[in-house]
């Protein structure tokens, strides 16, 4: 996927989002760090330039909900960064946005994160690519693009306001 | 990081960042409605407080509380140590328990080094005698650092009881391995011989000390510490060494004043300038808790192997 075709696609979700939830006025975006923020931040100037509206959006990172933590015996622990999110989420229909669905695990943990902020109307899944290999029943409403990957590969997503570049690239 | 936080000695400059950037993240949490992350969830902490202590003991258990760590805390005047107990003894009873973390303080220097040899838990060291109080250092430090935005190249002036204070000595040592200009200053009965081999500048004179200075730290008069005479007067060491809105003035304009508590009004420190506009006193205990909070949060993770 380039630059052009990702473009097109945040595109196509912006009226996805705005066709299923009828107006813009209960939304807000959630972006999960990293890569998850900007891709927020695009949908939402998207859909400004749609709807003439500002929908609210926020930073979670979820390194200190993670299911993974203290269990490995040796090496650093992750790195903890801010969560931002500078407007009430109660009774919001927030659109949680990430860069790549896998196991699941990653949107258990801000799940569990963003209701400590409130209670929102509703959560809705955001994300670029869906590679498959789930571990929860977890399911993205709105998705970029299906990509059937091998569990040994690796799915690198670009993004322009982190790498420089956009594009979405499989790693053996 | 170590296995155990015994000492700022310890700490690489960039283990230092490493726990002020966390300690950013952690802030945050502090201001939210639910203020309580499940990080530490099923871990069991010790706080094992051989001396009196009203804000290191409940900032710990704040941070701990935060990170839904499970918390307890051994008062020395309600446990078995009044019966005759060691240190060595209470502590490896305490272990017996399978405690992930012991949060010490005690007023003996090198407490928490004779923990860490006997223990498999981890030992925060929250005071040891006049040897080191690491995490007051690194909260200083993330206060500095709040209003200042560096530390490297800042003028930092400590002033007081300088040979009591381990809160001094971790100080220093935090401050000089980030690049700071350290100052200190107090009576020379109370100046440690030796001190200027920490890369210290030293002055008895208080006005040189504080001149231009970007940070001003002061020190409490230890009189629990204190066998015999330092100084003639209480009132005399106010009119050499207190900490007035006059001395203030000769610093930068822009200046912070920090003390680490708890505070000797009329001794070391003018009530007009503990209230004043420059005192970060009170951010300094805010800041305590997101600090310790990073500590807990890095050291409950795996070990560096060597």
């Amino acid at each position: 996927m380039d630059a052009d075709r990702m473009g097109r696609t945040l595109t196509r979700i912006a009226h996805e989002i705005l066709e299923r939830n009828r107006g813009v006025e209960e939304l807000a975006l959630v972006g999960i760090r990293t890569r998850g923020v900007p891709l927020a931040r695009r949908l939402a100037q998207v859909i400004r330039e749609i709807s003439h509206h500002e929908v609210p959006t926020g930073a979670r990172d979820i390194t200190l909900y993670r299911d993974d933590l203290m269990r490995h015996a040796v090496g650093a622990q992750p790195v903890v960064r801010r969560t931002e999110i500078p407007f009430s989420i109660d009774d919001k229909r927030i659109l949680l946005v990430d860069d790549v669905l896998y196991t699941g695990r990653t949107i258990r943990a801000a799940l569990d994160a963003l209701v400590e902020f409130g209670r929102p109307r509703a959560i809705q899944l955001v994300v670029l690519v869906d590679r498959g290999h789930r571990e929860l029943p977890i399911k993205a409403d709105y998705v970029g693009k299906n990509l059937p990957t091998a569990a040994s590969q690796s799915v690198q997503v670009h993004l322009r306001e982190i790498d420089g570049r956009d594009a979405v690239e499989i790693e053996e | 990081m170590k296995k155990d936080l015994l000492s700022i000695a310890d700490l690489s400059s960039e283990e230092i960042y490493s726990i002020l950037d966390t300690a950013e993240a952690m802030r945050e949490i502090g201001e939210r409605p639910i203020k309580k992350v499940p990080t530490l969830r099923g871990k069991t902490i010790v706080n094992l407080f051989y001396e009196p202590s009203t804000r290191t003991r409940t900032s710990f258990e704040v941070a701990e509380k935060r990170l839904s760590a499970d918390t307890l805390n051994i008062a020395v005047a309600t446990s078995s140590v009044v019966k005759g107990e060691t240190l060595a003894d209470t502590a490896l009873n305490i272990e017996a328990m399978a405690p992930d973390m012991i949060v010490l303080r005690h007023a003996s220097s090198g407490a928490g080094h004779l923990l860490s040899r006997i223990c498999r838990s981890r030992i925060i060291n929250a005071g040891d005698g006049m040897h080191e109080h690491p995490t007051q250092a690194l909260l200083d430090a993330f206060t500095i650092r709040q209003h200042k935005e560096r530390i490297e190249g800042l003028k930092v002036a400590i002033v007081g009881d300088l040979l009591h204070s381990r809160v001094l000595r971790s100080n220093v040592l935090l401050l000089t391995r980030l690049g700071a200009h350290v100052w200190v200053s107090g009576p020379p009965t109370l100046v440690p011989p030796g001190i200027e081999r920490l890369g210290v500048r030293v002055s008895t004179s208080l006005e040189q000390a504080v001149a231009d200075a970007d940070v001003i730290m002061m020190l409490r008069i230890q009189q629990e510490r204190m066998q015999g005479a330092f100084f003639p007067s209480l009132r005399e060491y106010f009119s050499l060494f207190g900490m007035t809105v006059e001395r203030v003035k000769r610093a930068k304009p822009e200046v912070i004043i920090m003390h680490p508590g708890p505070m000797n009004r009329g001794v070391e420190i003018a009530s007009e300038v503990a209230d004043g506009p420059y005192s970060v006193i009170l951010e300094q205990v805010a800041n305590g808790v997101a600090v310790r909070m990073a500590v807990l949060y890095l050291l409950a993770g795996g070990v560096e192997v060597d």
